[in-house]
């Protein structure tokens, strides 16, 4: 590996992991399961990496167990993406409803 | 289906942006709808430049293990979402998150299982080899550690675990000596990734990892009791962030790494957010083990009241805060309560407002959402600190189905809840609660409150109650 691109990794890793705890300052306390929610969704990005596994497992022909695991972490990770985005949707919604209610 | 390489560095470019726009307006309420839907479309854009880069050569097979994988995942998730009750939803979000641990350390997994299997696939050497190995390691640790720890989670706030028809509660059990066994196990496993660096497809080492990951959740998890419980799931919502960045590190993906420090190191502020607001700290909650584990029995009684006695109180009454708890979620009376507010406004001229406690439920913000659902408006919702003040003015403190967040014994220096802030409602001038018995709270203590003389107790179920006071109102 180019170690170049490993140092280009670890400064990605790193300028998000500060720009991670600049971005949440103050939550209301209404947001905080919302939030959560939503930040947990975001991390069933895992899906890419799925994916990806899913394919060069298949494309390889001999690696029938990787292919396997690959499939079943698709199968997770959409769970936590299209659950954690609907659930998080839902929980805003009773909120967003509230809102329209007062005028 | 090949596109170009520098489209898919920019594709996902575009989603990380997405993502931070979308978690910065999830943190302002009149944004947060629209913060969601960033989020969503920046999963939207990086599944799509994934999938458009893939050359499926083996024809439409390929197509249906992702396409089936996508499909079959998205549908069980939509199901779960839109199914689960409100009160279910902090254990829906636990479960999901190690779903997504897993999904991390899967991918971890599948990608070193390539070099076991395939001896044709040649490993890479020296410092790629090194990374790699590493980050697979460290994603399993943290991906298995989630998943476990998310489970036991989920069972800690339902309370329990029904096998074959009999109902086990979750036990607490954390003595003080398990913290240097998991400091132990911690270190084994990255001792045992140094070894894997050396002998990079002996599976003996990897399985170790695994296990040993497997136990380190359950551990963390174990001795920490069900008051503390979104303080848990939020660092672990935060631990899956960092699975998903080192399984990025794995396959050198930019997404992947940014996306998921995000939510890792944003995910630990929520979390120290929420530890601020029960006024603990983050390291007392993980490694000093707390309530639940010793229930103290009741043994005093108290005479209940009925609803026409409470009406006649609330008839007269000049200001009404009421403090609503987990037993208005488990009972769902959100719209009785409202509907007793909007009636006691109407009939007798009373100021109503609500306190909320910022734990009340078993999850930061759970009553919010469950009075938003009823339409109560947003300026009637009062936190704690800004709503105790106004409790010796107010006539009656109607708490429903809450009971640790208003419990006195909090303010003395000993037991499970020692330190942790109160409503006060024990200052009002009467106090109202519906409850279903005397039983104790989450924390396992006793609760003074309901013996003293000034407080009525209706016992029942919250709607049943509510639906009783507000007929009773009715009368008047």
């Amino acid at each position: 590996m180019d170690p170049t691109i490993l140092i280009g990794s670890i400064t990605l890793f790193v300028l998000s992991i500060f720009l991670g705890f600049e971005l949440i300052t103050k939550v209301p306390a209404t947001l905080h399961t919302p939030l959560m929610s939503g930040a947990n969704a975001i991390s069933g990005i895992s899906i890419v990496g799925a994916l990806l596994g899913a394919n060069v497992a298949y494309d390889g022909g001999d690696t029938v167990v990787s292919g396997i695991l690959a499939f079943i972490a698709v199968v997770l990770a959409m769970i936590n993406v299209v659950g954690g985005f609907a659930v998080t949707n839902r929980m805003l919604n009773m909120i967003a409803g509230k809102k329209r209610g007062d005028k | 289906m090949m596109i170009d390489d520098q489209w898919i560095g920019i594709g996902y470019l575009f989603s990380a942006a997405l993502f931070i726009f979308g978690l910065k307006r999830l943190s302002h309420p009149r944004t947060a709808p629209r913060g969601n839907q960033l989020g969503a479309m920046g999963m939207l854009v990086a599944v799509l430049t994934t999938v458009l880069q893939m050359e499926l050569g083996n024809g439409i097979e390929g197509w249906i293990l992702i396409g089936g994988g996508l499909l079959l995942g998205g549908l069980i998730g939509w199901i779960m979402a839109v199914r689960v009750e409100m009160t279910g939803m902090p254990e829906m979000v636990a479960l999901f998150n190690g779903f997504g641990g897993a999904a991390s350390a899967l991918v971890a997994l599948s990608e070193s299982w390539k070099y076991i299997e395939d001896d044709t696939l040649e490993l890479p050497t020296g410092l790629e080899l090194e990374v790699m190995i590493v980050a697979a390691g460290l994603s399993a640790l943290v991906g298995w550690m989630t998943l476990t720890g998310s489970l036991l989670a989920m069972f800690k706030l339902k309370g329990g675990v029904e096998i074959f028809g009999k109902w086990i509660r979750t036990p607490t059990w954390g003595p003080s000596w398990l913290n240097p066994v998991k400091a132990l196990l911690f270190f084994s496993t990255l001792g045992l990734i140094y070894m894997l660096i050396q002998e990079p497809t002996n599976t003996d080492y990897l399985f170790a990892i695994i296990g040993i990951s497997c136990i380190l959740g359950i551990l963390l998890v174990l001795p920490i009791g069900g008051a503390d419980m979104p303080v848990v799931v939020s660092l672990l919502n935060s631990l899956s962030g960092i699975a998903a960045a080192f399984t990025g590190f794995i396959i050198s993906n930019s997404v992947l790494i940014v996306a998921g420090s995000l939510v890792g190191a944003s995910g630990l502020i929520l979390t120290f957010i929420m530890c601020k607001a029960m006024n603990r700290e983050l390291i007392d909650v993980l490694f000093k083990a707390f309530g639940g584990s010793d229930r103290e029995q009741v043994t005093r009684t108290k005479v209940g009241s009925d609803a026409d006695e409470v009406a006649m109180m609330v008839d007269g009454a000049q200001k009404i805060i009421i403090v609503p708890g987990y037993g208005m979620a488990v009972s769902q009376c959100q719209h009785q309560v409202k509907e007793f507010a909007d009636l006691v406004s109407e009939k007798f001229d009373t100021e109503v407002k609500y306190a909320i406690h910022p734990v009340a439920g078993r999850m930061p913000g759970h009553m919010n959402v469950l009075l938003a659902e009823a339409n109560v408006p947003y300026e009637k919702l009062i936190e704690m600190d800004e709503i105790n003040p106004e409790m010796p003015e107010a006539d009656i403190a109607l708490i429903i189905g809450a009971n640790d967040t208003c419990n006195p014994a909090a303010r003395t220096k000993e037991g499970p809840l020692a330190g942790m802030p109160i409503i006060d409602a024990d200052m009002a001038r009467t106090v109202v609660i519906i409850k279903r018995s005397l039983s104790v709270g989450y924390a396992g203590v006793d609760n003074d409150l309901f013996y003293m003389d000034k407080t009525m107790m209706l016992f029942g179920d919250g709607k049943k109650m509510m639906n009783e006071l507000n007929a009773a109102v009715k009368e008047l």
